[in-house]
């Protein structure tokens, strides 16, 4: 038996993203209990805060995905709560959750990201929507990525190829957030590059290459298997395949990330590395992308889980809204 | 695990058959897993309100059955199903007009195991099937699994179209292609809340007989009318060229899962061995609670009880949606069954608002899910049988909000596309 004690997994809640939180926490409460782990799964809802303090776990896993598990909010919770938690401080993830916000940072930090404008509906309707994305399409050019500045699983995402899509686009984005991230479309190979921190410092795993089948990395493409084809690690140069490991591990830094990220880079066909995202909460489904790199480490799922859910558990609770 | 030479992460995946081909996940399956949430006002699924079911009464029943009748109720039995309840569902099948005998009702999982067995012993690849415009989402993703083409065919608020309806038929000839049924929901239609009217009925019959073309008439909600006796079936008029679906889960319980077939004895028979090999019998247990019910409770009544209850929330739904949503909306009103089928302002795709409306905490189902074709972009069905009257109200007062945002929002972009 593991003399973690009793440790709960977090997932579900009210997200867009809840089916795929439920499914990844399942997968790693699972792994967990095969490792003797007193482990037990439970639905975000407002039953959660009360139970917490009747019966405090020793540390929790956080496979909530999206807004309500990645900007920040249900981790300040925790830390209210005094409940350890394996992954970053609720301050640290909403930096990183913001995808305008964390490509700033991790730019400024010295990788690549891709030009992009974030805009919110209001800048369209106050300066006219037609005229301003037409400025956009001049000064970024087409192929556009449309996507929500706060979100995952490639929900609201659209690629524009076409001037005529993009107001539909736009309509689709703000349905799923207030601000819309309008980035360049880079062709080129699509990485997600996970990074654990076991206390002796952030490592990258292996690169996890993408090669969507229907050519959109979309969210039928993740979650459906056999639509998208995986290479791991990344049939990459050993540079280029250590540039985008130092890449990600740059970004969980900048972030001021803890134990667990997963960054998605593309590699343009110049070489580049461009950084897109990085996920505080990754999907641990049996299509995602952590678990494939963990896998291709040698690293077993559950004693990943086990060991970050130690080392949060030593670690203890942050005070709330800690710096970074 | 070695996985540089790529893995699709599904060993089978060059296996499976050409029909699982569009088997994949959606973002709207992802929405509506958040929309069973009990924070969010549901008026998606077509759920009954089976809270207003005698439940003390059922439970004794079920107890006692299977204390005085569990060898055989726990058994397997044959694969045309129960023959009491097939006996006692033609008297259910007698208040809609419909002269039947025992022997021609095959009892099935749910009327759509029903559509599986008639889709199986009907339709190769390619065939047609003519269908409403809009129709039953569940029928419209079993006709897809046998690979058959659906054609629709234009409703206006008295159903059907007879002269669109010829005018397909017409069409499908002319293209080469084989027609093989016209499925319909003849009464408060799912999701139009639209009820064919007596003065077409006898039409659209004669026009299907006259192609030589089967009527599939799914009647899940003909009961569930609020004003006046039950409209007789298409199959009240003629036996021959039309196989009538029924269900239980609208009138009694979803949860038993219990439909059934009424076919002419040589589609009978073929149904019959198609039912077996899918499920060898229909549920045992299942069969003899609704049996029992059928038998020994006065379920008519209980009838009456689901649709005041029905009527009262169809009229909470309506005067909301009348106090509240923008001009350039328009809806049906179903006199019975479970759906408001709304179409929505220019410019307004009811798919690409739902993450708003979730995010308002209330739910319903777009409308291009009805459609095999790419229609239905402006339209949404709200289904008003689950949800309290008050919650209805504020379901689609908060509806009427998330719309407005997004007229914003499709104003600013010209339109929306």
């Amino acid at each position: 038996m593991s003399d973690l004690g009793h440790v709960l997994v977090l997932a579900g809640g009210l997200s867009y993203e809840r089916e795929v939180s439920l499914s990844s926490g399942r997968r790693v409460t699972d792994a967990l209990a095969s490792l003797g782990v007193e482990v037990e799964l439970v639905d975000i809802d407002a039953q959660l805060l009360p139970r917490l303090l009747q019966d405090p776990p020793s540390a929790v896993f956080l496979a909530v995905h999206g807004i309500e598990g990645e900007d920040g909010g249900l981790r300040d919770a925790l830390d209210l709560s005094g409940v350890p938690y394996v992954g970053a401080t609720g301050s640290a993830a909403r930096l990183a959750f913001d995808k305008p916000v964390a490509k700033a940072i991790v730019g400024r930090a010295g990788v690549h990201t891709p030009p992009s404008v974030a805009l919110q509906h209001a800048a369209f309707r106050d300066l006219g929507g037609p005229a301003l994305l037409e400025r956009v399409v001049e000064r970024l050019g087409l192929p556009l990525v449309v996507k929500p500045a706060r979100g995952g699983s490639a929900l609201g995402v659209t690629v524009v190829r076409e001037a005529a899509e993009l107001p539909a686009a736009m309509v689709g984005c703000y349905s799923y957030d207030g601000v819309a991230l309008l980035e360049r479309h880079i062709a080129g190979v699509e990485l997600a590059v996970s990074v654990v921190d076991d206390g002796s410092g952030p490592v990258a795993l292996p690169a996890v290459e993408i090669e969507a089948l229907s050519g959109t990395f979309d969210y039928a493409s993740r979650y459906t298997a056999g639509m998208t084809e995986y290479h791991v690690p990344a049939r990459l140069s050993p540079e280029l395949a250590a540039a985008a490991g130092a890449a990600a591990v740059l970004a969980h830094q900048a972030l001021g990330l803890r134990d667990l990220s997963r960054t998605d880079l593309i590699v343009s066909a110049e070489g580049t590395i461009e950084y897109l995202e990085t996920n505080v909460a990754p999907g641990m489904t049996t299509t995602s992308l952590l678990p494939l790199a963990a896998a291709a480490a040698g690293i077993e799922l559950g004693s990943l889980c086990r060991d970050l859910l130690h080392r949060a558990a030593v670690r203890g609770f942050s005070a709330p809204g800690a710096p970074l | 695990m070695d996985m540089s030479g790529g893995s699709r992460l599904d060993p089978y995946v060059d296996r499976y058959a050409a029909r699982t081909h569009g088997m994949t996940t959606s973002e709207i399956r992802a929405l509506f897993a958040v929309a069973n949430r009990p924070e969010i006002i549901g008026m998606g699924g077509g759920s009954p309100c089976v809270s207003a079911l005698p439940l003390d009464v059922i439970g004794e029943m079920t107890a006692r059955l299977i204390t005085d009748h569990g060898a055989q109720a726990l058994q397997y039995m044959g694969g045309q199903g129960d023959e009491r309840l097939r006996e006692l569902i033609c008297g259910v099948m007698a208040l809609e007009g419909i002269s039947a005998s025992a022997d021609d009702v095959i009892v099935t999982v749910g009327s759509q195991q029903a559509l599986d067995v008639v889709s199986r012993i009907f339709l190769d690849p390619g065939d047609v099937v003519i269908a409403e415009a809009p129709s039953y989402v569940g029928a419209l993703g079993t006709f897809t699994q046998y690979q058959a083409d659906v054609v629709h065919v234009t409703m206006d608020d008295a159903g059907l179209v007879p002269e669109a309806l010829r005018a397909a038929i017409a069409d499908v000839a002319r293209s080469g292609r084989r027609a093989k049924f016209v499925y319909t929901v003849p009464n408060y239609h799912n999701p139009a809340g639209i009820t064919l009217i007596e003065q077409r009925r006898d039409e659209i019959v004669a026009i299907c007989a006259e192609a030589g073309l089967l009527i599939l008439e799914d009647n899940p909600y003909g009961l569930l009318g609020f004003d006046g006796p039950p409209l007789p079936a298409l199959r009240a008029r003629v036996a021959d060229g039309i196989i009538y679906l029924g269900s239980f889960s609208k009138t009694f319980a979803a949860g038993v899962r219990v439909g059934w077939v009424l076919a002419p004895p040589g589609v009978k028979e073929k149904l019959i061995m198609a039912s077996e090999a899918t499920t060898l019998c229909p549920v045992a247990l299942s069969q003899y609670v609704v049996a029992e019910f059928l038998a020994h409770y006065p379920w008519q009544e209980q009838v009456k009880v689901f649709r005041e209850l029905y009527r009262a929330r169809r009229d909470a739904c309506l005067e909301a949606l009348e106090g509240s949503f923008p001009a350039g909306s328009s809806w049906t009103r179903p006199a019975g069954g479970f759906y408001v089928w709304v179409t929505l302002p220019e410019g307004i795709d009811a798919k690409a608002m739902l993450p708003r409306a979730i995010q308002g905490r209330v739910a319903y189902v777009p409308g291009v899910g009805f459609y095999s074709d790419g229609q239905g972009r402006r339209n949404l069905r709200l289904a008003y049988s689950l949800p309290e009257p008050d919650r209805i109200r504020e379901g689609i007062r908060r509806l009427a909000g998330v719309l407005a945002e997004e007229l914003d929002i499709v104003a600013t972009f010209g339109g929306g596309g």
